[in-house]
């Protein structure tokens, strides 16, 4: 039988992975794992304050990522430097900044190796009722905002042109990031979050014809990858969010096998198709 | 009541200290194709984003009709080799679209076929009638189209052009075309307007072509191959069996002229001062 905190730990990570899938695409598609690395980073500064002031933790992840990613794009804005540089520059000075807040309130013991690698043993009932309850949030703002969002990945400029709005579909997703990185925290750790959001998604591009199919079978994919990945932790005793990592990884290794083969052998059965297409050029 | 889409009253537009465009000043009207030529560089898609509210004026005024409907043909819209995107998903990109009216679209610019296929296998003209299938789904007032022929070929060019302005003629929809191959846009067009940092001249083809300013940016060849075109444009309007009154000068132009040739004869003109052009 499953103990009750492995059951919570498996019901989390099915939740967060069914969250990450769609909203991992668009980071896949928009080009931005570095930009929500750098979101994710910062967690561990939202920690160390909402330790400070006694926050919820949620709370405070989600508030200190929500202020990184506006404070990169005004900084953005100004572009003297890279945004890569910016990037680099704001994920680890966050990140520092969490770590030695944290060294200095010695009054509190913290598990800092549980909030950087995930500990399956740290998921509540309430915290599985925030992981539900934002990502069903989550999930809504992401359905009902599907098709600007779409537009303004392919083209910022169409979606503004024919009124959709781009730049408000770009702080919602914001948004929505911070609060995916403030949910999955526990289970996933801050140093792989992103991980869960783009490698299911990178799976499932090889098996998608749109980008809605893409987007649900990310979804699938992620789960299935936590519920491996927290039965290995359990099994080896090993960190949980590496674990899920590594049987997200093993996925997204098997789907290359497979498209290989199935590549291997359309290409022999219809040449004709093959020959007839030009070479891609973009 | 004006039947203006958009107003551009002594626009400029400033990016790091430095105008990319100033002073100008632009009307498209309800089913009118307005083009605009000059070099690059020359402020043509800063003066078009700026027209449909993708880019601020730092001078100047930009007014829209209020329930103005925009198609958008960038010039440069990439897609990633992540996003799986079917020509016909790219249909309803902006907004929902029926399978009747996308299956009418991609049949009506010529890829009907390829409806299936990912928007990332297509040549560059496959890709350009896919963008314009997009732009033109939902009927706009206004279709934008920024360099929409390149990468064609010549041939591919005159096709799409004709098809452009069929669009216009059967949706009455207003065209706001930026093009450099101006010898064959010229001549379907209403109103001309040649940049070079600002609007150097405007008007109708014939007036611009044979306007100093113009000369001196394009050279005396330019002029030339134009008014072959112009031909050309009559030949279109003959052969479809409908004489397009007097609401351009152009039309008002050639009809007089030419409205006993054959279109055979035009076709064979066309390829020969084709040849003359390259």
């Amino acid at each position: 039988m499953l103990s009750d905190f492995f059951l919570r730990a498996i019901l989390a990570g099915i939740g967060i992975a069914l969250v990450s899938g769609p909203l991992g695409c668009f980071i896949v598609w928009r080009r931005m794992a570095y930009f929500g690395d750098t979101m994710a980073h910062s967690a561990l500064l939202g920690v160390a304050l909402a330790f400070a002031f006694d926050i919820d933790l949620m709370l405070g992840v989600f508030a200190v990522a929500a202020l990184v990613s506006v404070a990169l794009l005004l900084l953005q804005r100004r572009a003297s430097l890279s945004t890569d540089a910016l990037l680099g520059i704001l994920s680890h000075s966050t990140l520092a900044v969490g770590i030695v807040m944290v060294a200095f309130m010695t009054w509190i013991r913290v598990d800092l190796m549980g909030f950087l690698f995930g500990d399956i043993l740290a998921v509540s009932r309430i915290d599985l009722a925030f992981i539900y309850g934002g990502g069903a949030v989550v999930l809504a703002v992401l359905a009902l905002l599907w098709r600007p969002l779409l537009a303004a990945t392919v083209s910022p400029e169409v979606a503004e042109a024919e009124g959709l709005r781009p730049e408000r579909s770009r702080i919602v997703f914001m948004l929505l990031m911070a609060a995916v990185i403030a949910i999955a925290m526990k289970i996933v750790g801050i140093l792989l979050i992103t991980s869960l959001l783009i490698i299911p998604a990178a799976t499932a591009r090889r098996f998608a014809g749109t980008p809605e199919t893409m987007a649900v079978l990310a979804s699938i994919l992620g789960a299935v990858a936590a519920t491996i990945g927290l039965f290995g932790s359990l099994e080896f005793d090993t960190p949980s969010g590496p674990s899920v990592v590594v049987a997200a990884l093993g996925l997204f290794l098997l789907s290359l096998l497979s498209a290989a083969r199935s590549g291997a052998a359309s290409s022999a059965e219809t040449p004709g198709r093959a020959a007839s297409l030009p070479e891609p050029s973009r | 009541m004006s039947d203006a889409l958009v107003t551009m009253t002594d626009v400029g537009v400033r990016r790091g200290g430095r105008w990319l465009v100033r002073g100008v000043s632009l009307e498209v009207r309800r089913g009118e194709i307005v083009t605009l030529v000059g070099p690059n560089g020359s402020g043509k898609t800063t003066t078009v984003k700026t027209a449909i509210g993708i880019l601020r004026p730092d001078e100047g005024e930009v007014r829209r009709a209020g329930t103005l409907s925009i198609g958008y043909v960038p010039q440069k819209m990439t897609i990633d080799w992540t996003l799986p995107l079917s020509v016909r998903r790219l249909m309803t990109l902006t907004a929902p679209a029926s399978a009747q009216a996308i299956d009418a679209a991609l049949d009506r610019v010529g890829i009907g076929h390829l409806a299936k296929a990912d928007v990332q296998t297509l040549s560059g003209g496959e890709y350009q009638r896919a963008l314009l299938a997009r732009a033109m789904i939902r009927r706009p007032d206004l279709l934008v189209l920024d360099e929409p022929v390149q990468g064609v070929d010549f041939a591919g060019q005159l096709a799409l052009y004709d098809l452009v302005s069929d669009i216009r003629e059967r949706d009455g929809c207003a065209v706001l075309l930026i093009s450099h191959d101006l010898h064959v846009v010229m001549a379907k067009t209403d109103t001309v307007l040649c940049f070079n940092g600002h609007v150097c001249c405007a008007g109708t083809p014939q007036s611009v072509a044979a306007s100093p300013a113009y000369r001196s940016l394009f050279g005396p060849r330019a002029a030339e191959t134009l008014a072959i075109y112009s031909h050309h444009h009559d030949h279109t309007h003959l052969s479809d069996g409908r004489v397009r009154l007097a609401d351009g000068t152009v039309a008002d132009s050639c009809a007089g002229v030419h409205a006993d040739r054959h279109p055979e004869h035009h076709a064979h003109d066309r390829r020969e001062h084709h040849a003359h052009a390259e």
